[in-house]
């Protein structure tokens, strides 16, 4: 024993001290790389973000720079934070805020101390950054708006967010991300790919140069620029228009898919998300909940389509054979189920034919096409079904795949729809005759109406719709350029294209002609309720206009929508008209309409609700003019945009 | 022939061992101190250069012990006992000042470290006094004249500061226990330090109650029961030794030893004095941690450590030796030198055991517990698991003293076991 002792002290301190090392080399050893090392200090070389042009070639959105002031937090020495807070404009309580909040962050990690400096502060600073040990300034690239319009479809980057970091380590504290529009769905093409420079760090976190001799330091790639669809003249054009009225225009190339302007309204200047500003614009934008600029009225106000959506049950009814071009049915002031009215409609003549039902709109009429369609075999369940499945293939009832990140699905109800709601076998077609007119249970978004323009005006398929027109150095998705065709026969579209025209030749839009401009269009309103102190009340109608012009070989189909803007043709049709003819003219002969629509405004109709009076719609609402010094404010507006 | 016979008597084995250790701890001083990109392996006014050149003298200095005869060893044991100590002495009066130790004289630009030698010299000390034939160690006398050999150095680098090399000499324990003191002696010194421990750990009052819980326990469920006077005055020893402990660590202790063992048994729970703690005291220790866990399975590479190059842990060169073998050389590369420690030291006891003569015994059990030790508290603090504790880390860290002070213990050694055959 006296002899192994000592013997079995060795052996077993051996034991002990490989046993630690397994502990702290393997078992907790993590993964430690370069990017945890806190030997290595990390520099990013960030990339220029791609350009946004538009179709014709203008620069829309290019960069300015900025300058982030960063600091890690374990490294930050005591300082003369007076003069500190003097350069920064910030007050010491901010100071202590921002310090402690990025300490419990990471202690090690660099965070943002305060993002974009102006250049001005940039260069105060800069002189006296020597001072500040722990801090240090990250050069980066801010957007820059060559414009004052288009600011849902152009959107804007903002710093990312923890959840970001969380699911995509490329992104670190303080990197910039698109949020919305263009700079969301192209983030990765615009984007470009951050270099980064590793450099050895001694303890006192003096650079002792490159790591490895930047063997591991990579170049940064420059982001893509990319090409939008959107006219930008036409948007701004679209966007005067809507000045004070709320709503969306969406106009497409039906030849292509190509969105030519996508208008919300009301919108705001692209620039008041750019920079410091940013946060506290967006907080004022996000908590206006009554005029809602941040929504995108184009792509996500979902409403039932009112009569628009009355073409395409002519188109089901004639792929169906349930009607002909020349069956005539009788309109009694509405729709008659024995001696209950169960549509209601205007004054016209009666009895007529497709034509003229498109032209006058007729609600008896598409009642008895779209009982004809459900009842054909006698089975509501099925004619439900098949019918619904034509509807879908204009893209309704889901999401289009365009290529933003927003926007909602509508409702395209087929007869599970109605099973779950009634009962199995429960219902009947006059049930959800409501349909036959675009009310009831369809709804829709301007969007995917513009697109059932398009797949009207191509006779029978569409282009998904898309922003995107052309990306540096690569295709755009092939889905954008592939057809998707729609489940009615070419031939089935000429007398409805025909009945549209007559819309414009002597129905509910004859006093919106453009002369020289062969368009098809459809008037349409959509009934609409809003809870007020939690009672159900309703409000004047949304305006809806639907068109693609010229009848042959069309170059846009548009959907616009006003809200509370009364009939089609009051607001909607009229602005359908004024883009028509500014799309394919280039100029205004109908100044008479564009003046009109300049002077009205409805923002009288939008604080109705919120007056706390008893007010009156439709019927009883009346038009208001804007003051005499923005009337001729939006002139002069509109003055600069034709030179 | 007879003359060539004379060379293969010395233990390789041994020798190789020390070489590699050498080696390989200098390509470790290398990474550790280089501080340009480009390493000139001859440059003197590096660290790793002068390390290089102390290698170089080292081998003269081997030549030199071999060549000496080995009974010279036992018989000027004593005289170089003396002259050691009187080094130690001469510290009070020349002594030179480093990191707060007055463990260094300097002469002409050298720093020369007599702590380092006294090692051996208290070996031979020990040797010489245990084998002479008018020793009993089993006698209570020589026990104490063998305290005492040993208790001078040990107490004269306490004076210098140098609490590290102090519990160098605790190691002797070992070697009397070997020799035959009874093993009550090992049991009370084990007994203390866990005392101790707990007491500092725990309290001195749940640390007396159980020491009394189970002494009384013990002595009731005895079948022959002795004298109440002995578990009483056990417990009167061990919870005076708790309050003594306590209030000598409460009150005595310089603070950053108290800090350090504060750190090591976290005592402290508040966390952000423990975070606080981590940055200052602790901070050696954390980046050591750090640097070692870094190194994975495989490690960096040579030269490749971000902490080392970034010179992240202080004094990594020289205490700290042994984090650069764990960022650089990962796992496997810190086994391996743990590996070589237990070798060295075991073939070490194994030849002790196989000498003849008393003398070459105990010190060659000497020499094994004086490296053991050092390897113990050196790597143990190193890799946190004992408290930090200022002590080299045998052949591996910087310093000409240190190497010279261990080379001359080892070689000494490996001289008198080449004349084993001659002994009687």
């Amino acid at each position: 024993m006296r002899q192994l002792l000592l013997f079995i002290i060795i052996g077993i301190t051996g034991i002990i001290f490989i046993s630690r090392l397994f502990y702290l080399q393997i078992y907790s050893s993590g993964d430690e790389n370069l990017y945890d090392d806190n030997a290595i200090r990390k520099v990013y070389d960030y990339p220029k973000r791609g350009f946004v042009y538009d179709r014709n070639g203008n620069l829309l959105v290019d960069n300015q720079p900025s300058y982030d002031v960063m600091f890690i937090p374990r490294e930050v020495k005591p300082l003369d934070t007076l003069d500190f807070c003097n350069l920064l404009k910030i007050t010491k309580e901010d100071f202590i805020e921002i310090y402690n909040k990025a300490y419990a962050y990471s202690p090690r990690l660099p965070s943002v101390f305060i993002p974009q400096l102006t250049k001005e502060d940039y260069a105060a600073l800069q002189e006296k950054m020597r001072k500040f040990e722990g801090f240090y300034i990250q050069k980066r690239s801010l957007r820059h708006y060559q414009t004052t319009i288009g600011a849902n479809v152009l959107g804007d980057i903002g710093e990312v967010n923890d959840a970001i970091i969380e699911k995509n380590p490329y992104y670190k504290m303080g990197d910039l991300i698109g949020k919305q529009g263009v700079e969301i769905s192209y983030e990765d093409i615009l984007r470009g790919v951050k270099g980064i420079k590793f450099i050895q760090k001694d303890r006192f976190n003096r650079d002792l140069g490159p790591y490895k001799n930047g063997i591991y330091d990579t170049l940064p790639k420059q982001g893509k620029d990319i090409t939008i669809t959107i006219d930008s003249k036409l948007q701004e054009y679209g966007e005067l228009l809507m000045q004070h009225k709320r709503g969306g225009i969406v106009a497409i190339d039906p030849s292509s898919g190509e969105i030519l302007l996508m208008v919300t309204a009301p919108s705001y200047n692209p620039n008041l998300l750019v920079g410091r500003a940013r946060s506290k614009n967006f907080t004022k934008l996000y908590n206006d909940s009554i005029a809602k600029p941040l929504f995108d009225r184009g792509l996500k106000a979902q409403y039932p389509p009112g009569s628009p959506f009355k073409v395409l049950n002519a188109l089901i009814g004639l792929q169906e054979k349930v009607v002909t071009t020349e069956d005539q049915f009788y309109c009694r002031m509405g729709y008659y189920l024995g001696s209950r009215r169960l549509t209601g409609c205007h004054a016209h003549y009666s009895p007529l034919s497709m034509n003229d039902g498109i032209a006058q709109s007729c609600n008896a009429y598409f009642a008895n096409v779209y009982r004809r369609i459900i009842d054909k075999n006698g089975n509501p369940s099925e004619g439900m079904d098949i019918w619904s499945n034509h509807v879908k293939s204009f893209g309704l009832g889901n999401y289009l795949g365009y290529d933003l990140k927003i926007g909602n699905k509508g409702r395209i109800p087929d007869s599970d729809f109605y099973d779950t709601w009634y009962g199995e076998n429960r219902w009947a077609s006059t049930y959800n005759i409501s349909n036959s007119i675009g009310q009831g249970e369809v709804e829709t978004t301007p969007i995917q109406l513009a697109n059932m323009m398009a797949a009207i005006a191509n006779r029978g398929y569409y282009y998904t719709p898309h922003i995107i027109k052309k990306i540096e150095g690569q295709d755009i998705d092939k889905k954008f350029t592939t057809p998707n065709y729609t489940t009615i026969d070419k031939e089935n579209f000429e007398p409805v294209v025909q009945g549209m025209f007559d819309v414009y030749n002597k129905g509910t839009a004859s006093t919106l002609q453009v002369p020289g401009i062969e368009i098809c269009g459809k008037t349409g309103t959509a009934e609409n309720f809003m809870k007020i102190n939690g009672v159900t009340t309703q409000l004047t109608d949304h305006s809806i206009f639907v068109a693609f012009a010229p009848k042959d070989n069309p170059k846009i189909a548009l959907a616009v929508f006003v809200e509370n803007g009364y009939w089609g043709s009051r607001f909607a049709g009229k602005i359908a008209s004024l883009i028509i003819e500014k799309y394919i003219k280039g100029e205004i002969t109908r100044t008479d309409l564009e003046d009109w629509i300049l002077r009205y405004s409805l923002e009288h109709e939008y604080e109705k609700p919120y007056s706390g009076e008893p007010f009156g719609i439709n019927k009883n609402t009346t038009l208001e003019q804007v003051d005499e010094l923005e009337y001729n404010r939006l002139k002069e507006q509109l003055k600069q945009l034709s030179s | 022939m007879v003359e060539a016979q004379k060379y293969f008597k010395f233990d390789w084995i041994t020798i190789f061992l020390f070489f590699l250790l050498v080696g390989f701890g200098w390509l470790n001083i290398v990474s550790a101190s280089h501080t340009g990109e480009t390493v000139n392996y001859f440059d003197f006014s590096q660290r790793y250069g002068k390390q290089l050149m102390f290698i170089f003298l080292t081998i003269g200095l081997i030549i030199i012990l071999l060549a000496i005869e080995a009974k010279f060893y036992e018989r000027f044991s004593s005289v170089i006992y003396i002259l050691s100590m009187l080094s130690l002495v001469g510290l009070f009066i020349f002594g030179k000042n480093v990191n707060g130790a007055t463990s260094w004289y300097s002469i002409g630009g050298m720093t020369f470290q007599p702590s380092e030698f006294a090692k051996a010299a208290t070996a031979l000390a020990v040797a010489k006094y245990i084998s002479d034939l008018n020793t009993d160690i089993k006698r209570v006398k020589d026990q104490i004249s063998v305290l005492a050999i040993v208790a001078i150095p040990a107490i004269l680098v306490l004076l210098q500061k140098d609490a590290g090399s102090t519990l160098v000499y605790g190691c002797f324990i070992f070697i009397l226990y070997r020799e035959g003191v009874s093993p009550a002696y090992l049991l009370i010194t084990l007994s203390v330090i866990i005392l101790s421990l707990l007491s500092i750990k725990f309290g001195v009052l749940i640390t007396s109650t159980a020491m009394v819980l189970i002494v009384l326990t013990h002595h009731f469920t005895r079948k022959r029961k002795p004298l109440l006077i002995q578990p009483i005055s056990v417990i009167l020893i061990s919870v005076s030794i708790c309050y003594g402990v306590k209030y000598f660590f409460d009150n005595i202790l310089p603070s950053h030893q108290k800090d350090r063992i504060t750190i090591w048994l976290s005592l402290e729970k508040d966390p952000e004095k423990l975070e606080h703690m981590k940055k200052t005291i602790a901070y050696n220790l954390n980046e050591s941690e750090r640097a070692i866990s870094s190194g994975g399975l495989t490690g960096k590479g040579f030269l490749e450590g971000t902490r080392t190059t970034g010179k992240f842990v202080p004094e990594q060169d020289t205490d700290y030796i042994f984090s650069t073998v764990g960022e650089e050389w990962g796992f496997v590369g810190s086994a391996f030198v743990v590996i070589l420690y237990v070798l060295l030291l075991m073939r070490i006891l194994h030849l002790a055991e196989l000498q003849k003569s008393q003398f070459s015994r105990v010190y060659g059990y000497s020499v094994a517990a004086i490296i053991f030790m050092h390897f113990l508290i050196n790597i143990g603090m190193v890799m946190g698991l004992i408290p930090t504790i200022g002590i080299p880390l045998p052949l591996f860290s910087y310093g000409g003293s240190g190497l010279w002070g261990f080379t001359i213990l080892l070689f000494i050694f490996i001289k008198l076991d080449s004349e084993r055959i001659n002994q009687w």
